[in-house]
């Protein structure tokens, strides 16, 4: 199945180098990263696949919900990933 | 520590003891008892019998990190209740260096016109600061860019410099005090509730602060004081929000366009929805990435004030390098941005730059600008008439003033149904619909719509101490109170809030917070105390508020909110009444 990924604040460059290199656009940021998993993926096994560092992504979103690591994918789902953040 | 009165209509000051019962208070906790103590709640705010206060923190003055935060208080012209609006900068340290724990601000002259610059300064053949006025009608009606640098040379360099803009002059109940940043610009602000306009009103033009010659602070415990600077310092430095080059020292605050973009409570269009299409490229990250073009190097953020070691402040640049704004927070990016559907950063950095000149809240400003797009003085989207509207209000136009008013006039006079506001201020960057605990401390926090006075966004978005589901109203209203408590006890100290992020994950931090608190004060409060201490400075509001008139149905939501789904999650604010009185009813 197929997932559209968007990676913020720095976790972007982070992302391995195999999966980039084929996705001039979204190293460049300019659209979000396209990413296919075998069907019944969780966000944990989105975050193995695009090798991000142990730890580096701590918020992830799924259609707009914030959703812990087990969180099963379907398949068009828009993710959103952060490292620890804040403002204000 | 004294208390230093200026009398306006005089123009005499009077240094006074501080009173036992004030002995253990600062910042928030100092201005708003004055306040509730000082001035009758049903006075008119720009009249004579209202007092504007400042305080310094705590522990502002000390090594204490990211500590030189600033309480300005009054009763607010825009809201008509309590208002404390904190700053950092030079200044806070400034007034804590001349051993003033409160500047009061009292009376206004008789008569119309005429305003004054009080200068203060450490005499050191009597050992105490002490203060002149001096006529300023010379730097009256002009671009505050324009006149800090006049008013610095005249006072040398260690002047430091608090003061209004024309915002103030007109009486605008969007009108905030300016302090110089650390290289002497108005770009530091109390910017919230209109204090620039009671400033104005008592004819006080700037407060210069020159604390050449004053005493080193002494520290009652400086063992004890030490120990808990290091367990904050320690804090602050390993977390991932506030360390050297963490997500604030990179981004800025910023940082937080994407995430309340992707959580779908970002508001846009005047609050209509809580999703902008154009959200990332006007992000912290594409400030950082155009920085990095336009700078040709990799630029990471700057302190507002002295000490600080989080340091988030962000700059940004023309295409030819020059410097436009610093700094383009959060709030303001929002505002001026999202809120208006404008999605150019150099629009949005003029924006924020012509706030600072005219003496402006850029928060108000924004939720202003949007209001009057909604109610067809310009479209959506138009940088250039947003821009152009700003220059209005800083020109006193007839719109410019209706505008400057803030956006619930702003709202009514231009018969716009969607007015995003509580107790009369406008709401900040977080949709209460979408993030139902923020939307309960805008309804009941005694400043009217503020984040900062309670900010649930740190476990409802954030995963800062805790993680709840920002959609549910659950334990919401525990949460809020939580929070408004522990942030008055953090304003009282002259720590900057975001050391919250440090403190709510990491124990030894905050624990660290009470023993700086402890040793400069001598007192032996707990971390368990200071639910209890944030709880009294908001009895203290609350009786302010409820003697000027407010009552339970002021703590309410508009209710376009109550019908109107916001998308994407199409969620309408459901929070009972009963939930939101029952946020303060055991206080």
């Amino acid at each position: 199945m197929r997932v559209c990924v968007r990676l913020y604040a720095g976790l972007r460059q982070k992302v391995s180098e195999a999966i980039l290199a084929s996705a001039p656009a979204a190293r460049a940021g300019t659209s979000p990263l396209e990413v296919w998993l075998p069907a019944g993926s969780t966000v944990g096994d989105l975050m193995a696949h695009l090798g991000l560092p142990e730890g580096s992504a701590r918020l992830t979103f799924v259609n707009g919900i914030s959703r812990d690591v087990d969180h099963a994918l379907a398949p068009d789902d828009e993710v959103g990933v952060f490292p620890a953040i804040g403002g204000g | 520590m004294w208390i230093l009165r200026l009398h306006m209509r005089t123009r005499e000051h009077r240094l006074e003891d501080v009173p036992q019962a004030y002995t253990r208070l600062g910042g928030r906790g100092l201005t708003s008892t004055i306040i509730h103590d000082e001035v009758p709640a049903q006075c008119h705010p720009l009249g004579p019998n209202n007092k504007l206060v400042f305080a310094p923190g705590i522990l502002t003055g000390t090594d204490a990190p990211s500590s030189a935060r600033l309480s300005v208080g009054a009763k607010s012209p825009l809201t008509g209740g309590i208002k404390e609006a904190n700053a950092g900068s030079a200044w806070a340290r400034a007034i804590a260096e001349l051993g003033i724990q409160s500047l009061v601000v009292e009376g206004q002259p008789e008569g119309a016109g005429g305003y004054w610059l009080a200068h203060i300064s450490w005499d050191a053949g009597q050992g105490r600061p002490t203060a002149a006025f001096y006529p300023a009608d010379e730097y009256v009606g002009k671009d505050l860019f324009e006149v800090y640098p006049l008013v610095q040379q005249r006072f040398g360099a260690g002047a430091h410099i608090a003061g209004i803009g024309v915002a103030g002059e007109l009486a605008y109940g969007n009108s905030g005090v300016a302090f110089a940043d650390l290289r002497g610009r108005p770009n530091r602000y109390s910017g919230r509730g209109g204090l620039g306009a009671v400033m104005g009103s008592k004819g006080l033009k700037f407060v210069v602060l020159d604390p050449t010659g004053a005493p080193e602070l002494a520290v009652a415990r400086p063992e004890l004081f030490r120990e808990g600077q290091r367990k904050l310092a320690a804090a602050i430095r390993s977390h991932d929000v506030t360390k050297p080059k963490g997500s604030l020292n990179s981004y800025g605050t910023a940082v937080l366009i994407n995430i309340m973009n992707e959580a779908g409570g970002l508001p846009t269009r005047n609050f209509s929805r809580g999703r902008f299409d154009g959200a990332a490229k006007i992000a912290g990250e594409a400030i950082f990435e155009a920085v990095k073009v336009r700078q040709q190097h990799e630029l990471y953020n700057h302190a507002c004030s002295p000490g600080c070691i989080i340091q988030c402040s962000n700059t940004w640049f023309a295409e030819d390098g020059t410097e436009v704004a610093s700094c383009v927070e959060y709030e303001s990016d929002w505002a001026l941005g999202a809120n208006c559907e404008i999605d150019d950063l150099d629009d949005i950095a003029e924006m924020v730059r012509l706030c600072n000149a005219y003496g402006l809240d850029t928060i108000e400003t924004g939720t202003t600008l949007a209001v009057a797009m909604e109610g067809g003085v310009a479209p959506f989207g138009d940088g250039k008439r947003a821009i152009e509207m700003i220059h209005e209000m800083g020109r006193g136009t007839p719109l410019g003033r209706i505008l400057g008013s803030g956006t619930e006039t702003a709202a009514r006079v231009l018969g716009v149904r969607r007015a995003p506001v509580v107790k009369g201020q406008s709401m900040p960057a977080y949709e209460p619909r979408a993030v139902k605990g923020i939307g309960i401390t805008y309804a009941t926090t005694t400043m009217g719509a503020d984040h900062t006075a309670g900010y649930t966004i740190a476990p409802e978005i954030l995963k800062v101490g805790g993680a709840v589901d920002p959609l549910s109203p659950e334990g919401k209203a525990d949460l809020s109170r939580a929070f408004q408590a522990t942030t008055a006890f953090i304003d009282s100290t002259g720590h900057c809030l975001f050391i919250a992020f440090a403190i709510l994950d990491i124990a030894s931090g905050f624990e660290g917070v009470v023993d700086e608190v402890n040793a400069v004060l001598g007192t032996q409060y707990t971390v368990d105390d200071v639910v209890s201490l944030g709880n009294e400075v908001l009895r203290k509001e609350r009786a302010f508020n409820e003697a000027a008139g407010f009552t339970a149905r002021h703590d309410r939501i508009p209710e376009f909110m109550t019908y109107e789904p916001l998308p994407p999650h199409n969620v309408v604010w459901d929070v009972p009444n009963e939930a939101l009185d029952a946020v303060f009813g055991r206080l």
